[in-house]
């Protein structure tokens, strides 16, 4: 019986998300608010599929913990350390200031001054899962404003263990709180040096214990072991789980089994981030909100509004460029999982009322949902701006070039150079600053903008433009343009870098006629260099080469060829063997007839 | 007496491969008054820089091209090289002095042996009509038309006379003169 019901509750997560996520980004909604939708289709007040969202969203709290590890492997100590100023200087005066002021409103509300400290706390925290799976949604990362708010989330997730510390102080009862005192802390200290330590000198010889097994799943199961094991660890002496697994990832960031965590954490995280985005949508109380919907409505947009000024503040005082400020500050303008927590965890110890608390939760989950609405909105109506020193305008201009170059990365970059020296034209269109403004300095125009966005690609001009560059980062993003361009202007012709062999073909059956891997052309250069130091003639080697990159180009087209994975597998293995067998052979037929008299 | 200075455009495709010419190469490629350009290794994609060529063409007195005789003629990169750096303005036309009293001589290795490059011989043609087309740029360019060297006979050369071949070409750019060869 009790089985039979987890399974049904696994079967309506699932269908709710297969449901509701490819709608929502169809939509153009993301992912994000799809899973959120999700949630309050099957929640209480409107399906009324599940009740109980509360033990899910514990549960599912782990997404967030194995994101955190995830981002903490990517991040080696040298770059956290390089971090530290903005960490400390955004970070610090994000949250002091949101809690501040938002205590502030609550006293002059009437609240105690201990429920007043709790929600400033609890509400200045903004969700880690919303703003990264955001981020990494779009891209956003590697860009001003990305790397700011990453920093503002990383100080929030140490902030979060002092937050607990002084709960059980604010206690209005005085009963809630048996403070551990020197000893909480001083068993903190002890786990953190313990993981310091584990990280550093037990982990790496047990990874090769484990690999040497050469058993996929069993490789997956201590990723798994480790991530829950911190998370177990940190939770016994009161710290944050995430902030416990952010560090040994760190610490593992410079192993060499990064990639085979990576790979195997990777499945885990998606599929329970999206689970807990669903139990958010669920605790959504329509209750709460449909008997004092003023109130309610009041206080998520003035929650909204008064953290995103404050944002918008810390953004011009740090220099972001302007056309970022407003995409950053909106962002991190949602309350976050953390404040679910700390809400919780001051009911219990009586330092905030169940009323309240339970306001400020639906507060919370409501600001989360806004959070992909209102970027929705700037990514539409306030983004497409040219930089251009510090005056934004609000349009990418139709410069009626036959060209356009989606993404100035290296490839963009090199591509515009070359096609300027010819005079020809192009538009160039990317969403990171940085590269525009780098390229400014060097004569070339760049717009700011979302290049996978076909209302800017149309008000660039692409309708008359006879080519599209696609050099974008995101491969799915490449892929995903490529294919509505070729559907809605047939006419142009895709130029398109590609990742690997896989992403080519995947661009090749969404249009682009001759994608160019990004490696080859360099890898068979210092190959061609490798013969000729080994004492082929400099147009010997050049034929070898030229030779090789029209079988592999045969190849390519082979496997493009190739209706199934098996098909795939087995027609790469014959065309290669094939052609390396008439490599070797056309090297003895020189060697044999090459004229002894030359 | 100044001494004549010599630019030896070397077209080999697969010098590694390469038994008489590289010999050749070997026995000038040391005169301090020559300069070796081995083209294909130049140039392995056909790319010719053409002003460092004219550039060079200016600083030297005698052009040599040395390669084998490929269907007849030079080896295909020697043909580009003469259609990008021959230029009308610098090589020929009316303006095109840049290379008028300079000397030209080639440098070649045959298969087959000289009696062959006869009317009545398995090549038909003799070997200055072979390289009348040689002759004539030179002519066209104001350039003076050397004999050219030849080595026939290639397919079975016998080392003595390769070695005394090597030698004798030595010593023709060792003591070459552009006075008394006119």
């Amino acid at each position: 019986m009790e089985e039979h019901s987890l399974l049904l509750s696994v079967f309506i997560y699932l269908s709710a998300a297969i449901v509701a996520v490819p709608v929502a980004k169809k939509l153009g909604l993301g992912a994000v608010l799809g899973y959120l939708i999700a949630g309050i289709l099957i929640g209480p007040w409107v399906m009324g599929l599940i009740n109980e969202a509360s033990h899910v969203m514990h549960f599912a709290e782990f997404g967030v913990v194995m994101l955190l590890f995830l981002i903490g492997l990517e991040l080696n100590p040298s770059k956290l350390w390089e971090m530290r100023k903005p960490i400390i200087g955004q970070g610090g005066l994000q949250v002091l200031l949101s809690a501040v002021i938002i205590a502030a409103v609550a006293l002059a509300l009437g609240l105690r001054w201990e429920y007043a400290v709790v929600a400033g706390m609890s509400l200045a925290l903004s969700s880690t899962a919303i703003v990264l799976q955001i981020m990494d949604e779009k891209n956003l990362l590697p860009t001003p404003s990305g790397q700011s708010g990453f920093s503002i989330l990383l100080f929030q997730d140490i902030a979060v263990i002092p937050m607990l510390a002084i709960l059980p102080i604010l206690s209005v009862t005085g009963s809630g709180g048996e403070s551990e005192g020197i000893m909480g802390v001083l068993k903190a200290l002890v786990a953190l040096a313990l993981i310091y330590f584990s990280g550093r000198y037990l982990l790496p010889p047990v990874f090769r214990y484990i690999a040497a097994t050469r058993m996929r799943e069993v490789f997956t199961a201590f990723a798994l072991l480790l991530v829950v094991g911190i998370a177990v660890l940190m939770d016994a002496v009161g710290l944050s789980m995430a902030l416990g697994t952010f560090m040994v990832g760190v610490l593992l960031s410079e192993s060499e089994y990064r990639h085979e965590l990576e790979t195997n954490i990777e499945p885990f995280k998606g599929l329970l981030l999206g689970l807990f985005f669903i139990s958010v949508g669920m605790t959504v109380n329509f209750g709460l909100l449909i008997n004092q919907p003023l109130l309610i409505l009041g206080l998520v947009v003035g929650l909204v509004f008064a953290k995103g000024l404050i944002l918008y503040l810390i953004a011009v005082k740090s220099g972001m460029p302007s056309a970022e400020r407003l995409r950053f500050s909106v962002l991190l303008s949602q309350g976050g999982e953390f404040a679910f927590v700390l809400l919780s965890t001051a009911t219990t110890v009586t330092a905030i009322d169940t009323e309240i608390s339970g306001i400020l939760t639906v507060v919370v989950a409501l600001s989360m949902l806004t959070t992909p609405l209102l970027m929705l909105l700037v990514e539409r109506y306030f983004t497409p701006a040219v930089i251009d020193g510090e005056k934004p305008e609000m349009d990418v201009p139709n410069e009626h070039n036959e060209v356009i170059i989606a993404g100035f990365g290296r490839v963009g970059q090199i591509v515009a150079r070359m096609i300027g020296a010819r005079n020809i034209g192009a538009t160039i269109l990317d969403h990171n600053p940085e590269h525009i403004e780098r390229i400014a300095k060097f004569g070339f125009k760049a717009y700011y903008g979302d290049a996978t966005r076909m209302d800017l690609l149309e008000t660039a001009g692409i309708a008359e433009a006879k080519i599209l560059v696609i050099a974008l980062d995101g491969n799915d993003q490449a892929v995903e343009l490529a294919h509505e361009v070729t559907r809605k202007y047939p006419h142009i012709k895709i130029l398109s870098r590609a990742w690997d062999v896989v992403h080519a073909i995947e661009l090749m059956k969404a249009g682009v006629e001759m994608p160019q891997r990004e490696t080859m052309y360099s890898s068979l250069k210092i190959a061609e260099d490798i013969l000729t130091h080994m004492g082929y003639g400099a147009y010997e080697a050049r034929q070898v080469t030229a030779k090789f990159e029209r079988h592999d180009l045969e190849i390519l087209h082979g496997l493009y060829h190739a209706e199934t994975l098996e098909d795939r597998i087995s027609i790469g293995r014959d065309l290669r063997g094939k052609f390396e067998a008439q490599m070797k052979s056309d090297s003895e037929y020189r060697e044999k007839t090459e004229p002894d008299w030359s | 007496m100044n001494m004549p200075k010599i630019l030896l455009l070397f077209a080999h495709p697969h010098p590694r491969k390469s038994k008489l010419n590289k010999r050749l190469l070997q026995a000038v490629a040391d005169l301090e008054n020559v300069t070796v350009k081995q083209l294909y290794e130049l140039y392995p994609d056909f790319q010719i820089d053409v002003e460092k060529e004219q550039q060079a063409l200016l600083e030297h007195d005698l052009i040599i091209f040395q390669h084998p005789l490929y269907w007849y003629s030079s080896p295909a990169i020697l043909k580009e090289w003469q259609d990008c750096v021959l230029e009308h303005g610098f090589a020929y036309g009316e303006t095109g002095t840049a290379l008028a009293g300079k000397h030209f001589l080639s440098v070649i290795t045959a298969g087959s042996e000289r009696t062959s490059y006869d009317p009545i011989g398995r090549n038909q043609f003799t070997m200055e009509q072979m390289l009348a087309p040689f002759e004539q740029t030179a002519g066209l360019c104001h350039m003076v038309w050397q004999p050219p060297r030849i080595l026939y006979g290639g397919f079975n050369i016998d080392k003595e006379t390769l070695d005394q071949h090597c030698q004798s070409y030595r010593e023709h750019l060792q003591n070459y003169t552009l006075e008394t060869e006119q």
